[in-house]
């Protein structure tokens, strides 16, 4: 048996990962209000203008096996040119303020911003800084924030999720 | 340390103050700082460990600039410690490389001139959006107007040769900096890195602030080693102000520094499969970091370790259910870990990917002052558990010597292991006992607190006056690191600078604080 085989029987044995329940449930409706309302998919372009690096930890974990982000038709993408949504984490350093702008000038309309973190709403534990130029929406229309420090993968998920129906 | 103390003394150097326990002070007179540093760089076999500058102008009328060494044989700290008046001191980086962006670094936050060092660009304070002002000065309020200018990049010139400038903002879920390519064909033949992007204030933001806020803020300044810069910040103070830790407070630090330590080493095996297109392994890999983290937050309420420091101990005791959690967790950790290593040993054409790609030698490794993870990757051996153990027993240092991609990703294999091992010592001797010291008062000291993150050193020079902040000079492995990386890349092509990039993985939040 090669290496490959034994770890899938391995994998195969101890069932199905995926996290819990409510969670499948919320992912599923995302699902079919996705392929809905945005042709399948629901394309997003990080941007990070300042954050310690957890916020982006997190959201790399929304996209692992276990929490699959793309199996609900949402993907991050290398290009603003190819994206729905900005996902923003961190406050606004200064030195990020002209590329926080030229990216979402590149993105195509119909656009949403949405910020992740508690940096990201009003420069959270950073705000009083010389060198923060706000929160996210200082600079852009915000149209969601996602709270936490750093939010879970789980509640990055619920939080797109109740975007999604609002937008829809 | 005898034959230290004769070359120092033959030098006209005498060591005048020995603080704390492990901390040499050198007060030296500017003209001697020089040779001091040399003296100290080349006996010790150190590279600057970190360099900073203290406005006293208010107490003693002049700056203070530090140069840190570590004496891994005498397991010490030297200070060589200067007072400059003002505008200008004498650089070091022409002589020691390694002093170079401390140096800078001071010019920009401190308006003090480093004489003789050839390059005088900013590093966080980009020249496009800051007009002047030195935030680390005590009587700076806010940025003065002035013009604002241009960044001026090395100029490679030649037939054939063009650039390929890439970020701030990159293809993937990562943090901001730029990186400029010059290539002729298709290999690098330089790549020059701007940074500071994720510049926050993180030093000026301390000060002022009391013990406990402080700890807060440290856990923001590089998430993905929240614990490792709480921890070496709290070090300080306890060092700063005679704050004693008790044993089971020491012995958890040991344990959760080591969590810390797998989940950042299984999610870099997994990127580095990745950045070469070898997804299978990667997402093995995710699931195993995903568990790690979920175990940190079942024992300690958070997944990157944070809220457990304070000055004094701990916050967050485990027990003895949690200790068979961890243990039980972390042994299905191992399993899953072994089968993901053999995977990537399994595929030839994985190995031929990694196998001397971003080669870094030891002396260039020794000359850049390339330090932790990297740097043992290239056969520099340094790291902190072991230099001053603690809790620590038979710590088994991981190195390797071709310092490529190969290397950095087995020095994470082999210190997996030995983190596991190292969580198991030091669970099966938690003694029992308090975890915090019930009275902990930070009055007024000075001291170098470190921790050996999954990175490398990270250190913290604090200075507190009644309880308050006054300095606190923080170094990230990252910052030491990120020249490596450029060294690392030439004559490769492209195309494998995110391989190597990965392999390295620092972080430029912990660089541009
Ligand atoms: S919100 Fe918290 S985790 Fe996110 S960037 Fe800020 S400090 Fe880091």
């Amino acid at each position: 048996m090669s290496v490959f085989d034994k770890v899938i029987a391995a994998r195969l044995a101890r069932g199905i990962v995926t996290r819990p329940i409510e969670y499948e449930k919320s992912g599923a409706e995302l699902k079919d209000l996705v392929a809905a309302k945005f042709s399948r998919s629901f394309f997003i372009r990080e941007v990070d203008t300042g954050s310690c690096g957890a916020c982006e930890s997190e959201i790399i974990s929304a996209t692992n096996p276990l929490y699959d982000l793309q199996r609900f038709g949402i993907s991050f993408v290398a290009s603003p040119r190819h994206a729905d949504a900005m996902l923003v984490t961190g406050p606004v350093s200064k030195n990020m303020v002209l590329a926080l702008k030229k990216t979402y000038d590149a993105m195509p309309e119909p656009k949403l911003v949405i910020s992740a973190g508690d940096c990201a709403l009003n420069g959270g534990v950073f705000k009083s800084s010389y060198y923060i130029a706000g929160g996210v929406n200082a600079i852009l229309p915000v149209t969601l924030h996602i709270p936490g420090c750093p939010p879970t993968p789980l509640t990055l998920v619920k939080a797109l999720l109740s975007l999604i129906k609002r937008r829809c | 340390m005898e034959k230290l103390l004769f070359e120092l003394t033959r030098l006209g150097i005498v060591p005048v103050r020995l603080t704390n326990e492990n901390e040499v002070y050198l007060e030296v007179s500017p003209a001697d700082f020089k040779p001091a540093c040399l003296a100290l760089h080349k006996l010790l076999r150190s590279t600057v460990m970190l360099m900073f500058a203290e406005d006293r102008r208010s107490s003693e009328g002049t700056f203070t600039i530090r140069a840190g060494f570590i004496g891994t044989k005498q397991r010490r700290w030297f200070f060589v410690e200067q007072k400059v008046p003002g505008p200008a001191f004498g650089s070091i980086a022409k002589e020691i490389y390694s002093a170079n962006l401390f140096e800078r670094e001071i010019k920009e936050m401190f308006g003090l001139e480093p004489e003789g060092n050839p390059d005088g660009r900013r590093l966080r304070l980009h020249d496009e959006v800051w007009s002047g002002g030195y935030p680390l000065r005590k009587d700076f309020e806010s940025a003065v107007s002035g013009p604002i200018g241009n960044y001026p990049f090395m100029p490679v010139e030649g037939e054939g040769v063009f650039e390929v400038p890439v970020g701030p903002v990159h293809a993937g879920i990562i943090g901001p900096g730029h990186f400029r390519f010059s290539v002729a064909g298709e290999p690098i033949i330089n790549l020059e890195s701007r940074f500071g992007f994720t510049h926050r204030g993180v030093e000026k933001m301390l000060e002022g602030r009391d013990a406990a806020s402080a700890a807060k803020l440290s856990e923001c300044v590089a998430g993905d080693a929240a614990f490792s810069h709480s921890l070496a910040y709290c070090r300080g103070v306890e060092r700063a102000c005679g704050i004693a830790v008790p044993t089971r407070g020491d012995y958890l630090r040991g344990i959760f520094l080591e969590l810390e330590r797998l989940y950042n080493h299984v999610a870099d095996v997994g990127t580095i499969a990745l950045d070469v297109g070898f997804s299978f392994p990667a997402a093995e890999a995710s699931v195993i970091k995903e568990n790690l983290q979920a175990l940190n937050a079942e024992l300690t309420g958070s997944r990157f370790l944070k809220h457990i420091n304070l000055p004094g101990g701990v916050s967050r005791d485990l027990d003895q259910a949690s200790v068979k959690n961890l243990l039980a967790q972390t042994a299905a950790a191992t399993r899953d870990f072994r089968r993901l290593r053999e995977i990537l040993y399994a595929s030839v054409s994985f190995l031929d990917r990694v196998e001397t790609t971003g080669a870094l030698s030891k002396k260039l490794a020794e000359d850049l002052g390339v330090i932790g993870l990297a740097g043992r990757a290239s056969g520099v051996k340094l790291d902190l558990r072991e230099v001053f153990p603690g809790v620590y027993d038979g710590l088994k240092v991981v190195f390797r010597e071709k310092g490529d991609v190969l290397a950095r990703l087995e020095v994470r294999l082999d210190e997996f292991e030995e983190s596991v091992r190292q969580i198991e010592r030091l669970a099966a001797r938690l003694p029992e006992g308090a975890i915090a010291g019930d009275e902990v008062t930070v009055g007024s000291g000075q001291a170098l607190g470190w921790a050996e993150s999954w990175r490398g050193p990270v250190l913290y020079w604090l200075r507190f006056t009644d309880g308050k902040l006054e300095r606190a000079k923080i170094v990230d492995p990252s910052f030491h690191n990120w020249t490596g990386l450029s060294a690392a890349v030439l004559d490769n092509i492209v195309p494998d600078f995110p391989v190597c990039n990965k392999s390295f993985n620092l972080s430029y939040a912990g660089n541009d604080l």
